[in-house]
């Protein structure tokens, strides 16, 4: 579904040249999630924004569904960690929702049903009419959660995005993450820098080197599909997993290290 | 605590009438030149009642509304152009920090020669002073927008007109609201001065003929309407700026979460 092949981004400016990321190839299959997790300033960020076309590469390719992604592709859909800048405040919650799908070809009841919808899913039926600043953090970042799936793309792109939430309500979100892919079936790239949550959330965790990155390790996360908080963190093969993908990002902090790909740890 | 501060506001203006009434009376200033306030209440109540007050004040506001609409329509238009299309704004600053200085009254004479006594005389000095206010503020709203906020927009695949309208004119639009505020005070100092100096037909004018007829009653009567005029302008466009901006947090307060 989602290729990225010899991904490369240089930012050039006041006399600076940084290479935030190297050399990037990996691809998600269909109905995958997959989450990247990388030490801080590896250029997670800067690597999702390529992918979404929001950043140009400077060398290297992305494609979706075969296509070449050369500028936001329609099929996609971004979740930002700043929901409270990335919702607009000066919209309601269900005009916030709708907004995206005023630019596809819909009928007005087509787009309340999957407005209505999508509100449903993340738990916010009757948050439609309230401004989003009314809203506690959690429920924006639901908000912006709802206004990707209303959007109904192939791919959704998630960008640290409960970084900025308490660990409570980071758990119920990353539980509806979870549920929400499983009954949607999207595919779903989730970049955060919380190593327990990249391997509770993900069916895959892709480790990244520190800048200038690369891809030190991909990871199958062989927990079970139904996924709680409460059993799978204490669950033996989570503490295995989790310690695993630590030690990658420490050895990668210090740089050190040959880049093992594909391997996945030993039970 | 509302109601207490009304209350005081209240005898503060008493207080300065009972002032304006009682130092002319007590021979503390001439009173041909500051006529006590029951005096100018007194020629005030002969002007409402004159039909021609009434046509000079339709003047006024006309040479003002349309004035300051021209303005606000070609400041938010260049403002938007000026923002969008890239290396323009860089093209103008140098130009627009020239011209946006020149006092308008300095047109003056080329408002005569161009429109003699004419409604073009008033229009021309109120749109070039407002024009200014509204421009600036646009420049510096549409600087405003959020990087998130557009880049927001961008994954969504909204267009470029589409960004305008839903992101770039919200974020704008408390700039513009503080543009317009301070374009429709001074457009009605402009219209004023424009009738004044110019001899436009409006209240300035008559400000003039009452002067010059040594009518200084009804030239203060008619000062004060100038001031009443202002005074609901800005009223009035603190109302629009609250209901349009009611999101905005300057205007919605604190929200519990």
């Amino acid at each position: 579904m989602l290729d990225v092949r010899g991904l490369r981004k240089v930012y050039e400016g006041s006399g600076r040249r940084t290479e935030a990321v190297r050399d990037l190839t990996f691809t998600v299959a269909a109905g995958e999630l997959v989450c990247l997790v990388g030490p801080s300033g590896c250029g997670k960020t800067t690597l999702l924004k390529c992918v979404g076309g929001l950043l140009e590469p400077t060398a290297g390719e992305v494609f979706l569904a075969g296509r070449k992604v050369d500028g936001p592709p329609p099929g996609m859909a971004f979740v930002f960690q700043e929901y409270g800048r990335s919702l607009f405040p000066w919209m309601r919650v269900g005009q916030n929702v709708e907004l995206p799908l005023k630019q596809k070809d819909l009928s007005r009841s087509r787009r309340r049903e999957l407005v209505a919808d999508a509100l449903a899913s993340v738990g916010l039926a009757d948050a439609a009419g309230a401004y989003p600043w009314q809203l506690s953090g959690g429920m924006q970042q639901r908000v912006a959660i709802a206004r990707a799936l209303a959007y109904e793309p192939e791919v959704l792109l998630m960008d640290e995005p409960f970084a900025a939430v308490d660990a409570q309500t980071r758990a119920d979100l990353e539980d509806l993450v979870r549920r929400l892919w499983r009954e949607r079936g999207i595919t779903v790239l989730f970049v955060t820098h919380d190593i327990d949550e990249a391997v509770y959330l993900g069916e895959r965790v892709i480790v990244l080197s520190a800048s200038p990155t690369v891809v030190r390790e991909q990871l199958k996360v062989d927990l079970p599909d139904e996924r709680d908080q409460l059993t799978t963190r204490v669950a033996p093969r989570f503490a295995e997993l989790r310690t695993h993908v630590y030690e990658q990002i420490q050895a990668a902090k210090r740089g050190a290290g040959p880049v093992r790909k594909d391997t996945p740890p030993p039970r | 605590m509302r109601g207490a501060n009304a209350a005081l506001g209240a005898a503060g203006l008493a207080a300065f009438l009972a002032l304006g009434e009682a130092v002319p009376r007590l021979g503390l200033v001439g009173e041909d030149h500051f006529p006590p306030t029951s005096r100018i209440a007194e020629a005030l109540g002969a002007e409402v009642t004159d039909g021609a007050f009434w046509t000079a004040l339709g003047d006024t506001l006309t040479g003002w509304a349309l004035g300051l609409a021209i303005a606000v329509g070609a400041g938010i238009v260049v403002g938007v152009l000026v923002s969008v299309v890239p290396y323009l704004r860089e093209a103008t600053a140098s130009t627009i920090e020239f011209l946006r200085p020149i006092p308008s009254v300095a047109l003056i004479p080329l408002a005569v020669l161009l429109y003699g006594t004419e409604l073009g005389s008033v229009l021309l000095l109120v749109v070039y002073a407002a024009f200014w206010q509204v421009l600036i503020q646009v420049l510096y709203g549409v600087q405003d927008v959020d990087p998130v906020a557009e880049e927001t927009a961008r994954s969504y695949g909204l267009g470029a007109w589409a960004r305008i309208r839903y992101v770039l004119w919200p974020t704008a639009l408390p700039y513009v609201m503080t543009g317009v505020r301070l374009a429709a005070a001074v457009a009605l100092i402009l219209a004023v001065t424009a009738e004044l100096v110019i001899g436009a037909p409006g209240l300035g004018a008559r400000i003039a003929v009452a002067q010059t007829s040594q009518a200084v009653p009804e030239m203060y009567a008619l000062i004060v309407v100038t001031g009443l005029l202002g005074l609901l302008i800005n009223v009035g466009a603190r109302t629009v700026e609250r209901r349009a901006l009611a999101w905005h947090q300057s205007v919605r307060g604190e929200v519990a979460v």
